[in-house]
């Protein structure tokens, strides 16, 4: 079956909105399959997994909350990304963040401190997220080694930096030596949008994240030299824009937004300082970038989708009995399926006659 | 000698230790060579394991597993290879799907399992040169896997460099342009390549599951098929160094287990978190003595023939 | 082609349809008065430690009550934001009864336990509670004793190795009871503390019974979940104590006994007060004696070890004996619990010191 891809020159907007509608045609088809192969009753799991969680309020809300911390990260990859640094320790900033944010919350605990205490914990979580991200970026500067390795290497080191402070001098005095710290007081904590649920400013700062990456990305030069840093270095050096510069940029912002995204976190639905924080949003957060195809709208898109299917992965478990590798295998098959869609969409695909070498 | 001894155990452990991830490492260093970045091997690799298991557990026999491992973890690769290589799908998103499915799988098949167990692979005791003092425990007294490991090791490092298709499947990573220009079936070479890292990882699967620990328990790869990736890019895409940081990685893993032992009072997280700064280290010093050692040119970037 | 497309569409046009129609049809149909237990775990069902045993108490539930209910469980959700989302879910999904089984969701359950006053929650190994919030735990440490005695009798090399998770109270005073049990043998017995910082690692739990092994130790004792360390002590020749269910299976001639978690009675216990409308608010720490704390027929030892175990277990479950019971020093020399006194629960529950003997540092401290 020789086939060939052609690339479209031009993508229109019937296609884009083609794309997500075949992936979901895809998934319906294998998804059926699956689910009666597993012996569930497809359609009632696919209204569980899509339908239920989209028409009711308390589930959307919990999606926006899902899908915020998967946004902010999202975006700041996509600038990594865009300029070819393999950034793939965000998760690893995320946890300095909280730590650096957290630090002001537990010295101010129990003072008189004033509602500037947040504020300056988003500030201090965003610089300690931005600090951890620059380690790889002199890192890869100064000696040439690979930001992949020493990214995902600070990951683990900053999780266990984490555990020694829970553990240890941080942990609450009064918390019968378990690991935790004291409850964030209520100046230092993320105000709810509503009276109900779990909505929080924070998923504010994220849609502020979205029209500013936009901006950037699209009409200024910073975004273009980025750009062109990634895609063509030697044009880029030859138009003066500085190869180190922009490392040290996209590192120290993507970090600064994951490190926010922590803080965030920890100060919205967590409350406290913890040992786990993060249910690995910041390797999540690497599939929203790639998936929206690190255009800050498409983060947000699939940053909701991909929350969406965690979402419903757990009313499966709850209402259907589903067994968690089901829904991991479900969540598998609907990225590979939109994956698939996007290609299609982008690319025509042609059919060849007789032998040709692919 | 009790020192000797103490001091030929711990080798032998570091070699064990270092194994799985040597295996993971290899294939993905072979993919990645042709210009694949696929960051599915711990789901290739957790699938093999699974795999692995429940085919030993119900044919009896640890070939068959292993056999069976190897072809799991080649048919997992084969999702990506779909994706990533013929449809030209983004490689990172690509992988990590593969990882997700990957896990899935593996706690699906391996749900029956859960507290059974069975015989490990024998030590291959090799007569006269297994008792011989410290070299005998660590060379000549290891698991079938180990010296897999290291036979797979030579080929592939012979392989890549002294044999034509190493120099085709190079080239296809170096410039796929120019390698199709030449007349060479890029996105073949490549699915290829990304099948051998796909057996690869579910040997390092099969490793896990019926030697180093022979059960089967969800997520038992705990993130050794990430500590793989990462170990290629500290070997510089070279075989030899590949080698030499598998080893480093499971050095220090095992060390730190020791001190603790002798009850040094350091911070049990700032010795876990050492074969991590080890090898951030040793990447460091490594890339500053010798610059310009760099990626295949066209790692993740899907080819897509023009004409 | 086009025909194909055009199949396809109908067909998935007929699949929105069907789904629209059935997510209308949920609302209405509820089950007929059967009580909703709901659990949630923190690793998968398959580890073979910790949420395994939980989960073989959620099946006892169903195996002694039947019909009367019905029983669901989400697994591997990890502490963080996301559990106080899937403890809600159980709740608004109707459950009337939810099992937390990790120290981590505490804070979640109290939040979600605010909204849903109706709902009655049981929140395992936490220390605060609410009137719709019970907690739970096990004496774990009452079997460790035992082992610490026959690990005294049995060791040659009279060193213990001890493969620990992570320093918290419950991980502490299970060392110290193990100790203090090996003392009351032999007062110069030794144990080496290797922490993996990890519940679940295989691998690496095998690596750390083989370093203590290699280290000299003759008896592994182990406070994490995988049977690796079992199996690596029946490789390695030497004697092993099982962790959470009976490994016997992993080690026929290193398992010495095992302490089993037995939740069992307990979910039996609290679903039929929530049946009978009696269930209230209260805190349990049962250990021994009422079954929960189990330890595997004793195995692989002289008789005259055995019969010594079966005395202390016998002693253990009467009252007649309690690990923490002075006199107890700490490791600098302090007398922490006078002659006939006992360690009261609380400072059990929240120790952070080792007794006199061990020769390490906790960590943290």
């Amino acid at each position: 079956m020789p086939f060939r891809l052609e690339r479209q020159e031009t993508v229109s907007g019937l296609a884009l909105l083609a794309a997500p509608l075949l992936a979901l045609i895809f998934t319906l088809i294998v998804g059926a399959v699956m689910f009666v192969a597993l012996g569930q009753d497809p359609i009632r799991a696919f209204s569980v997994y899509f339908i239920e969680p989209l028409s009711d309020p308390w589930t959307l809300q919990e999606l926006v909350v899902k899908a915020g911390p998967l946004l902010l990260i999202g975006i700041g990859l996509s600038f990594c990304y865009r300029a070819n640094r393999w950034n793939i320790g965000a998760e690893g900033q995320y946890v300095a963040g909280a730590v650096l944010g957290s630090w002001l919350a537990l010295a101010t605990h129990g003072t008189e401190a004033g509602p500037w205490v947040l504020p300056a914990m988003l500030v201090l979580g965003a610089l300690g997220g931005a600090l951890w991200g620059l380690i790889p970026a002199v890192l890869r500067v100064k000696f040439g080694a690979s930001e992949i390795l020493t990214s995902l290497m600070l990951v683990y080191v900053a999780q266990l930096g984490l555990d020694y402070l829970v553990r240890g001098p941080w942990r609450d005095p009064q918390g019968f030596n378990f690991p935790q710290s004291v409850t964030f007081d209520p100046v230092a904590t993320m105000p709810l949008l509503f009276e109900e649920g779990r909505l929080h400013a924070g998923v504010l700062v994220g849609l502020v994240a979205v029209a500013l990456a936009a901006f950037v990305l699209g009409r200024t030069l910073v975004g273009f030299s980025i750009e062109l840093g990634g895609s063509a270095p030697r044009a880029a050096a030859f138009a003066g824009f500085d190869e180190r510069r922009v490392t040290y940029g996209v590192f120290a912002l993507s970090g600064a937004l994951a490190g926010l995204a922590g803080i965030i976190e920890v100060a919205g639905p967590i409350g406290n300082l913890q040992p786990s924080i993060s249910p690995g949003y910041g390797f999540t957060a690497i599939i929203a970038a790639m998936l929206g195809r690190l255009h800050p709208v498409g983060v947000l898109i699939a940053s909701l989708v991909l929350a969406l299917t965690y979402i419903g992965g757990e009313a499966a478990q709850i209402t259907l009995r589903m067994p968690f590798d089901v829904t991991r295998v479900f969540q598998g098959t609907l990225l590979i399926s939109i994956l698939a869609a996007d290609v299609l969409v982008r690319y025509r695909i042609r059919r060849l006659k007789g032998a040709a070498h692919a | 000698m009790p020192d000797v001894t103490i001091l030929a155990a711990v080798l032998a452990s570091i070699v064990a230790a270092a194994t799985p991830l040597l295996l993971a490492a290899l294939g993905e260093l072979v993919a990645e060579r042709a210009g694949t970045l696929n960051l599915g091997v711990e789901g290739m690799m957790i699938v093999g394991a699974a795999v692995g298991y429940a085919t030993a557990y119900g044919s009896g026999s640890l070939i068959l597993g292993t056999l069976a491992a190897v072809i799991a973890g080649t048919l997992l690769s084969l999702v990506f290879a779909g994706l990533a290589i013929w449809l030209a799908a983004n490689q990172v998103a690509s992988g990590l799907a593969t990882t997700i499915l990957g896990l899935g799988l593996a706690g699906l098949v391996g749900a029956n399992y859960v507290g059974t167990r069975l015989d490990a692979a024998p030590e291959l005791h090799i007569p006269g040169l297994s008792d011989l003092p410290l070299v005998g425990p660590v060379v000549f007294g290891q698991d079938a896997f180990v010296y897999a490991s290291l036979i797979l090791l030579a080929f592939v490092a012979w392989g890549l460099s002294r044999t034509r298709a190493g120099l085709v499947l190079r080239a296809v990573g170096e410039s796929h342009g120019a390698a199709h220009a030449l007349g060479h079936p890029v996105r073949r070479i490549r699915t290829l390549a990304v099948m051998f890292g796909g057996a690869c990882a579910g040997l390092a699967g099969a490793h896990l599951s019926l030697a180093y620990t022979p059960f089967w328990a969800s997520d038992m790869t705990a993130g050794r098929g990430w500590i793989a990736l990462a170990l290629v890019v500290f070997s510089a895409w070279k075989p030899l160094w590949l080698l030499a940081g598998a080893y480093l990685f499971g050095a220090v893993s095992i060390l730190q287990l020791h001190v603790q032992g002798f009850g040094l009072g350091i911070p049990a997280q700032l010795l876990s978190a050492l074969p991590y700064l080890a090898t951030i280290a040793a990447l460091v010093v490594i890339s500053a003595l010798k610059r310009g050692q760099g990626a295949p040119a066209s790692l993740g970037v899907p080819f897509v023939p023009d004409r | 082609m086009r025909k194909i497309l055009s199949k396809i569409l109908s067909a998935s046009a007929a699949l929105a349809a069907g789904l629209v129609i059935a997510g209308a049809a949920t609302g209405g149909a509820g089950a007929a008065e059967k009580l909703k237990v709901g659990f949630i775990y923190i690793g998968p069902v398959g580890d073979f430690g910790w949420t395994y045993q939980h989960d073989q108490g959620r099946k006892a539930v169903e195996a002694a009550l039947g019909d009367k209910v019905e029983t669901t469980y989400v697994e591997s959700v990890p502490e963080g934001p996301d559990a106080e989302r899937v403890i809600e879910q159980l709740a608004r999904a109707g459950n009337k009864l939810i099992f937390t089984t990790s120290f981590g969701y505490m804070e979640p359950t109290l939040k979600v336990a605010k909204r849903y006053p109706k709902v009655m929650f049981e929140h395992a190994t936490g220390y605060k509670r609410a009137a719709n919030v019970s907690t739970y735990n096990s004496k774990f440490h009452e079997g460790r004793y035992i082992l610490g005695q026959i690990a005294a009798k049995t060791s040659k090399t009279g060193t213990i190795g001890y493969i620990a998770s992570f320093p918290i109270p419950e991980v502490i005073s299970g060392i110290n009871s193990l100790m203090l049990g090996a003392q009351s043998v032999n007062p110069d017995i030794k144990v080496k503390i290797v922490w993996v910082n990890s519940w679940f690692d295989p691998a690496k739990e095998a690596d750390a019974a083989k370093a203590l092994i290699d280290q000299g130790a003759d008896i592994i004792s182990q406070h994490t979940d995988s049977p690796a360390a079992m199996q690596a002590a029946e490789a390695r020749g030497v004697k092993a104590f099982g962790q959470a269910s009976d490994m016997k299976n992993f080690g026929p001639n290193a398992q010495l006994t095992s302490i089993v978690d037995n939740w069992a009675p307990y979910y039996v216990e609290r679903v039929k007060a929530a049946l009978d409308g009696t269930w209230k608010s209260t805190d349990t720490w049962s250990g021994m004696k009422d079954g929960e704390v189990v330890m595997a027929p004793y195995t692989n030892m002289p008789d005259d070890v055995k019969k010594m175990a079966e005395e202390t277990e016998a002693k253990i479950k009467s009252g007649a004996l309690n690990p923490f019971k002075g006199p107890i020093y700490k490791q600098d020399g302090t007398l922490v619990v006078k002659e006939g006194e006992v360690l009261p629960d609380k400072d059990i529950l929240s120790m952070n010191w080792y007794v006199k003997g061990i020769t390490d540092k906790v960590p943290g401290q």
